[in-house]
């Protein structure tokens, strides 16, 4: 696979480590309630199993090391998007 | 006489005789030659035994779809099994065998299989290895597996260099055959990168097979002119000799280039290279492959594709008999009968099934329109046929066509199913082809020769013009329009005459028939049930035969019964290809610490850690145990002082403002207030709430920290950190790098070791326990202004110190250590001493890190804050994680001090017998303590920080040892820690 890194091009896939789901960023803020267990669970262990595009991670570890959040088709393995993770991040408003 | 059936001309070169030598037997062929082709000449039509029957086989075809001429090539070590003899190239000394049979080739002695065949029919193993149960792993199994197979393996290592290599070009085109060969050319006048690869050492395809002319002169003439032109352009890459083995995504395509000739003359070169082309775009021009036709007995050497019989007369020099007989349902077979009798060999008859009129004139031979070959005869070599009016015809050789089938394998490669054409009563690709590949020619279903060439032509200046290269006008090749018509012909009434279709799995028509009978509807079952088409040549001649066949006995379409589909590789690909040069010692990169060399003069024996080699001890002369080594190294870094290279630990350097923040959300305890010049142990968790790590971070400045790792997990804690960093928190002021490889580490430990360091450390850094306490960290100067980095931690439990210098200075380091330290009678200790300390100490290290432990497990639950998020935190307080009764870690001592105890045995109550459900925890590790005198270990016990001053049993059943040992604290030596502050 070649996966079209944001700031570098086309680098084979073999340079990246794949990590998981990109919901991975989506951890939650709330530690100090009760009520987050369930939310902590559902981050850590809970995941959407796509047939189509699926927004995953992957790490440019002989590379940049930039984190990356690759829209990949699961069916047809077609790679639409590739965006830094901490843009990613960002976008849904995490930051410290 | 040698070379019995070879005739003039051919693409052979007839002035330069090859000697080689084939069950033993020397015998020549010319340069240019394939072996199949020299045994030909040499009028060996009987090459090899079938896979399941062992019915006597031959040659059927000249190329990479040949199903019988499968051989063993070379010996000793250099033996490779299962070699088509149709595409390896003649070489001087060649040494072929042929392979699955008993005995001599001629008089197998497994050929009673072919008279048990009523017992062995489709799915023989399910039904007739039945009973008794518990012969078919002892009897049955051995027995069949014994006497099916192919080839047998050296059981040598292989001694061939392989290499892999990566290229990249706007457009691969696939096959160089006349479409390939068109579309190249306009492709590449364009000036777009081109590779053309093709599997044959002579590229042409067909055009060196066939007698048609293009542009007024012979087809292969064409060819060699078309190819010489390529290689002369720089834009082009030519690959002769490769095969595209398979299709990957985003356009890379695996390739295997053979370059066994140039590896013969030089061991070191490859013999072959895995090629990963990386291409915009692809043509595929693979051409097609000619189909045999189901009929009595259809397996005798001598009976071969019609096609092939061409190809060794007009390529080869070779007549195939001498009393040839052709048999067809489409045009191309007499196509046959016509270049034989133009190269003087003598065609006996044509037969056609197809009641039509004749379509050429064949001098000599007798014509049967309409009637078809039921049978024939002649075990070794093939003597006469039987046609279906009755007659017989005395033949040594039947050229058979039953159309020709498009070679779309590789349109297949992301799960296109190819179509039906009734057209060429074949399947052609669907549209659902590998993205950025285009299909054409004969391999897209374009039959006609005049019509591909035209075909190939343009597609290379479209895809060319895709590309946004400008294609100067030109226009393709002339070659006369020759018609092809092709009437289905899956086969006719054999009675009980055996019809082959598969020939390398030995599946017959009665087979599939057989299968259709017994229920299996779907073509993907038939094949499975049957093995049709799962030989190591995937059934390129058999697969759409046998799907006639089926369609016939379901009385469906073809379009009905559907296909099955190809999988990479294309042909069988070496698995010392895959490997590469990684092999042995390459299998991964060697990391040497900088005392490297240093060790290696002490003699260090080594141990691999996470690919760093470690000195494990450090033997001196005299000492004929390990353990001698290791406790000596123990007893004197206790009791003086010893250097130990800890440069394998992660390091990781940390600049920003908001490290302290970022580290607090990392480790399980507080690192927000870590005071510059202080390092501080941290333990670091896994979302999920086990351990992942520990180690000590520094704070060098306000904004500067320094982490280390444990060198196992140095890589995964750096990808960790880099993930909480961009993904969690991105907007910290937070940058890192590794810098393991970029410091050279040292632990000195021991009573002595401060006057030690404090004889290299410049006087203006004063290390004093007041100046420089327990848990400091500082850069300071030694040696006169080389810079270094000063931490005061400990793993041994001692007084103890890690100093860092830059890589550079490591070897220095070392050396200056070493020769300082002989007043003080200091020691090198490698790992295993280390690991004795930190048992001795208590400390949790990687067979305690097993990811099951949590930091309650590992009696660090104090140190976990409440007061803030962490990594790990909110999953770790789960109820099941904070239970008493999970297995947690202390230390173990035998009750009898002269004891054994060994790391895995299991810990068991003291009168219960060994079962899982009497299990109670285990030992993690374990040594000999030279200080306290008997072994002692740590492990994990249910209950156990609860349970200390219990005696319980440490049982190993597979080592016989089963002892008393007392559960205590993992605190073996100073639990106080009162050394480590002197």
């Amino acid at each position: 696979m070649i996966i079209n890194h944001p700031l570098l091009g086309p680098r084979d896939s073999e340079e990246f480590v794949y990590l998981g789901a990109a919901d991975l960023i989506n951890r939650p803020n709330n530690w100090e309630q009760d009520a987050s267990a369930e939310d902590f669970y559902q981050y850590q262990y809970i995941r959407e199993n796509i047939a189509g595009d699926h927004r995953e991670l992957w790490y440019h570890e002989q590379g940049d090391q930039s984190w990356l959040v690759v829209t990949r088709n699961t069916l047809s393995h077609e790679i639409i998007n590739v965006e830094l993770a901490q843009d990613v991040s960002r976008g849904i408003g995490r930051g410290k | 006489m040698s070379q019995l059936n070879r005739i003039k001309g051919g693409l052979v070169n007839q002035k330069k005789s090859i000697s080689f030598t084939f069950n033993g037997q020397i015998l020549t062929g010319f340069e240019g030659d394939t072996l199949a082709s020299a045994l030909l000449a040499n009028n060996k039509k009987l090459v090899g035994r079938s896979f399941k029957y062992h019915r006597p086989r031959g040659i059927v075809t000249a190329g990479s779809e040949e199903p019988n001429a499968i051989m063993e090539i070379g010996n000793g070590a250099y033996k490779e099994p299962n070699t088509k003899a149709t595409i390896t190239q003649l070489y001087n000394g060649l040494e072929a065998n042929s392979q699955n049979h008993r005995g001599p080739l001629g008089f197998d002695l497994m050929a009673i299989t072919d008279f048990l065949s009523p017992l062995l029919g489709a799915g023989f193993y399910y039904k007739t290895f039945m009973w008794p149960k518990a012969f078919w792993e002892k009897f049955y199994e051995p027995a069949i597996r014994n006497a099916a197979g192919l080839g047998t393996l050296s059981t040598e290592a292989d001694p061939d260099t392989y290499d892999k290599g990566f290229r990249y070009c706007d457009i691969l085109i696939i096959g160089a055959g006349a479409t390939g060969l068109s579309a190249a050319i306009t492709a590449a006048s364009s000036g777009a990168k081109v590779i053309l690869a093709d599997e044959d050492f002579l590229m042409g395809g067909r055009l060196n097979t066939e007698s048609m002319k293009i542009d007024g002169g012979s087809g292969s003439k064409w060819a060699k002119n078309t190819v010489a032109a390529l290689s002369a352009m720089e834009n082009v890459t030519l690959m002769s000799d490769t095969t595209i083995f398979g299709v990957y995504d985003h356009g890379i395509y695996g390739a295997i280039e053979n370059r066994s000739s140039e590896a013969r003359e030089d061991k070191d070169k490859p013999r072959q290279v895995n090629w990963r082309i990386y291409a915009k775009r692809s043509i595929l021009c693979a051409g097609a492959i000619e189909r045999s036709i189901a009929f009595g007995n259809n397996d005798r050497p001598g009976i071969m594709l019609a096609s092939a019989v061409r190809s060794y007369a007009n390529r080869f020099a070779v007549a195939t008999g001498d009393k040839v007989s052709v048999y067809t349902n489409n045009d191309d077979g007499w196509a046959t009968a016509r270049d034989l009798v133009l190269k003087n060999i003598r065609v006996v008859a044509v037969i056609d099934s197809r009641s039509i009129s004749p379509v050429l004139r064949v001098p000599g031979a007798e014509i049967f329109m309409g009637t078809d070959v039921v049978d024939t005869k002649g075990r070794r070599a093939l003597k006469s046929i039987k046609l279906s009016n009755g007659k017989t015809i005395d033949t040594d050789c039947l050229a058979v066509s039953g159309g020709w089938n498009p070679n779309l394998h590789l349109t297949c490669h992301h799960r296109g199913i190819p179509k039906w054409n009734g057209e060429i009563a074949s399947f052609i690709p669907d549209k659902a082809n590998p993205p950025g590949m285009t299909v054409a020619g004969r391999a897209k279903g374009t039959m006609v020769l005049s019509d591909a060439i035209i075909e190939g032509h343009n597609e290379g200046a479209s895809v060319a013009s895709d590309l946004g290269y400008k294609v100067k006008k030109s226009d393709p090749s002339e070659t006369p329009s020759v018609s092809y018509s092709v009437t289905a012909n899956w086969g006719v009434p054999s009675g009980k005459n055996r019809a082959w279709v598969d020939l390398q799995n030995d599946v017959t028509a009665k087979d599939i028939k057989l299968a259709n009978q017994e229920g299996f509807k779907s073509v993907e079952h038939v094949k499975r049930y049957t093995t049709l088409g799962m030989a190591t040549d995937q059934g390129k001649t058999a697969n759409v035969l046998g799907i006639g066949i089926m369609a016939d006995n379901m009385g469906q379409t073809m379009e009905e019964t559907g296909t099955t589909i190809f999988r990479p590789p294309y042909s069988p690909v070496a698995i010392g290809a895959f490997a590469g040069r990684r092999r042995g010692m390459e299998f991964y990169p060697t990391r040497y610490t900088p005392s490297h060399k240093w060790s290696v003069e002490q003699n260090a024996i080594f141990v691999e850690v996470g690919m760093w080699y470690r000195s494990q001890w450090f033997p001196l002369p005299g000492e004929t145990h390990w353990r001698e080594s290791v406790d000596r190294e123990v007893k004197q870094t206790r009791a003086s002082v010893g250097i130990c290279d800890v440069t394998t630990l992660g390091k990781i350097d940390i600049k920003g403002s908001d490290v302290s923040e970022f580290l607090n959300k990392v480790y399980v305890n507080a690192f927000a207030k870590v005071p510059v010049g202080k390092t501080r142990y941290g333990l670091m968790l896994r979302e999920d709430g086990m351990v992942m790590d520990d180690g000590t971070t520094a704070r060098l400045s306000e904004n500067h920290f320094v982490m280390t790792t444990t060198t196992a997990n140095a890589v995964n804690v750096y990808r960790h950190l880099q993930f909480c960093h961009q993904c969690l928190w991105p907007d910290l002021d937070v940058h890192m790098i590794s810098v393991t490889e970029q410091f050279a580490q040292y632990a000195v430990a021991g009573p002595n070791s401060r006057k030690l360091l404090q004889k290299v450390i410049d006087s203006d850094c004063d290390i004093s326990n007041e100046a420089f306490p327990y848990m400091a960290a500082g850069e300071i100067t030694l040696c006169g202004g080389i810079p270094a980095r000063l931490f005061r931690i400990s793993f041994s439990g001692e007084l103890a110190y890690e100093i860092a210098v830059q890589t550079r200075y490591g070897d220095s380091l070392m050396r200056v250590l070493m020769e300082a330290g002989e007043e003080f009678n200091v020691v090198p200790y490698g790992t295993e001493a280390l690991g004795v300390m930190r048992i001795e100490k208590g400390h949790a290290a990687g067979p305690e890190l097993n990811g099951q432990t949590s930091a309650y497990d590992l009696g660090m639950g104090g140190m976990v804050s409440g007061k803030k998020d962490f990594i790990g935190y909110k999953l770790g307080l789960r109820e099941d994680l904070l239970r008493d009764d999970r297995m947690q870690m202390v230390g173990f001592k035998p009750v009898n001090a002269q004891d054994l105890l060994q790391a895995g045995s299991h810990l068991l109550n003291l009168r219960d017998k060994p079962s899982t459900e009497t299990d109670q925890g285990w030992i993690s590790s374990c040594i000999y303590s030279p200080i306290l005198g008997h072994y002692i270990g740590i492990g994990f016990i249910k209950s156990g920080h609860s349970r200390k001053g219990e005696f319980v049993r440490a049982v190993d059943l597979v080592r016989g040892n089963d002892i008393e040992v007392e559960v205590c604290s993992p605190h073996f030596v100073d639990p106080e820690g009162e050394r480590l502050r002197v």
